[in-house]
């Protein structure tokens, strides 16, 4: 059996070039795999493309990537938070640029290229800014737009256990793009708080199953409810 | 027109959307005023709170020292989950959304039209916003009603008779609450079903950019 555990952060990144598109999970503040990131910001990688549901909390995790200018592109549905300063700086000044869809379709549009699907057709943005350029259908009466998978080389993710086949269970809201993300890169990259034996993990309750999962690196327990972020949380 | 005084407060507004959410209700809440209605749902009506990050039962902020990092809303505040609540991934949960799961959404907006179309994600001189789920969820849900004050800062109109603001959804708003008025989307036009009390259906009409319907218009009832 395949070893997925990675015995350090470095391992666990080990993989990821220049220019790469990253999936990078999380929602706010929760999720986010922060270990990742800064072992990323650490290996000064450059021209990344992130798919990111926000555009970063204050310095850490996301923010902090974009800050150290290793990111080229971000597509996101969120980027205009208050705590997304960073970013806002970097946009201004022409330092990256920035794609914007609703979050229905970044989650689908991930699905569909995990799926093997050549795209779907959704109601979400038909007549609006963000349908410029997109094939229109009319289906049964009723008006789609064309929407494509976003298939990605890496993600970057966060659970709550692991076992060694890299079978995931996340915690409350912190699922979130987590198991969508898995499923839309090539080589995932997952930080959980615990790992357990094989076995442990009820297979009636498994979330993301381990052929979806590449390597992992166990962060250690965290505290229940701070959020798991060596950066602090969701403040 | 009357004083300003009279206009309902944001807890007012809430407390007039909650009247109208029905038993068995799924209802996705927006940021900002709609995150003010589930404390005014009438006690014993078993209504469900969705939030787009995968949060199916959202309850009330944590008790001190409850508070848990991993169960936020979409506004990004700490929640609770209620008995008999789930957790679901984005997809599902915006397969809830489209998949007409939701029985109404309760959203903000900068301007909505008389045919139903929600503008709310993005200001007319901006060249970007922070769309979310705004898109997903006004095109999917089965009802949205719109909560916002009835007039701009500078006394226009919000309520119009065609939108110049960039779109959300199209006709997608059935009903709107403001700090004056009630007011329905029909096919035929809007319709004023309630204004708050001390101001008169011409008071509302002045303020609206698009003709109501005045011919079954009540005062709203406000506690307290």
């Amino acid at each position: 059996m395949k070893n997925k555990r990675a015995e350090t952060l470095g391992d666990a990144v080990a993989t990821i070039e220049d220019g790469a598109t990253i999936l990078l999970g999380g929602f706010g503040g929760t999720a986010v795999p922060e270990f990742l990131i800064d072992e990323v910001c650490d290996r000064g990688l450059r021209g990344l493309t992130v798919v990111s549901n926000n555009a970063g909390t204050n310095h850490s995790g996301l923010a902090r990537l974009i800050g150290e200018g290793c990111v080229a592109k971000l597509v996101c549905t969120f980027p205009w938070a208050k705590e997304s300063f960073i970013f806002k700086e970097l946009y201004d000044s022409d330092k990256i640029e920035l794609e914007i869809v609703p979050q229905g379709t970044l989650a689908e549009r991930m699905r569909t290229a995990g799926a093997g699907l050549g795209g779907f057709l959704t109601p979400t943005a038909v007549g609006t800014d963000l349908a410029e350029g997109k094939q229109e259908f009319t289906i049964d009466g009723k008006e789609y737009l064309l929407e494509l998978p976003l298939h990605a080389d890496i993600a970057l993710i966060k659970a709550h256990k692991a076992d060694p086949r890299g079978n995931l269970i996340y915690r409350k809201s912190a699922r979130n793009f987590g198991p969508i993300m898995a499923m839309a890169a090539d080589y995932t990259i997952v930080e959980v708080a615990e790992e357990v034996a094989i076995g442990d993990l009820d297979p009636e309750v498994i979330v993301t199953p381990g052929v979806f999962v590449d390597s992992y690196y166990v962060t250690g327990p965290y505290k229940l409810g701070s959020g798991g972020n060596r950066n602090g949380g969701n403040q | 027109m009357s004083a300003q005084s009279n206009f309902l407060t944001r807890e007012q507004i809430a407390a007039c959307v909650a009247a109208d959410l029905e038993e068995d209700w799924l209802v996705n809440l927006g940021i900002g005023m709609p995150t003010l209605v589930p404390e005014f749902v009438p006690p014993g009506r078993d209504v469900m709170f969705h939030s787009e990050n995968g949060v199916i039962g959202m309850g009330p902020a944590p008790a001190p020292g409850e508070e848990d990092q991993d169960l936020i809303s979409a506004g990004k505040t700490l929640i609770t989950l209620v008995p008999g609540g789930a957790y679901v991934h984005h997809t599902d949960s915006f397969a809830i959304a489209r998949g007409g799961r939701l029985d109404c959404a309760v959203l903000g907006a900068f301007q909505v039209a008389a045919n139903g179309d929600l503008c709310n994600w993005r200001l007319p001189n901006q060249t970007s916003g922070s769309v979310g789920g705004a898109m997903d969820i006004a095109a999917g849900a089965k009802r949205v009603f719109v909560t916002m004050t009835h007039t701009t800062r500078d006394g226009d109109a919000k309520i119009v008779a065609e939108r110049s603001y960039p779109l959300t959804a199209g006709g997608v708003v059935t009903k709107i609450y403001t700090d004056m008025a009630v007011i329905s989307v029909t096919p035929d036009g809007l319709a004023l079903d309630a204004m708050a009390p001390g101001l008169t259906a011409e008071d509302v009409q002045a303020a609206t950019g698009a003709p109501l319907d005045m011919s079954n218009a009540a005062t709203i009832s406000v506690a307290g």
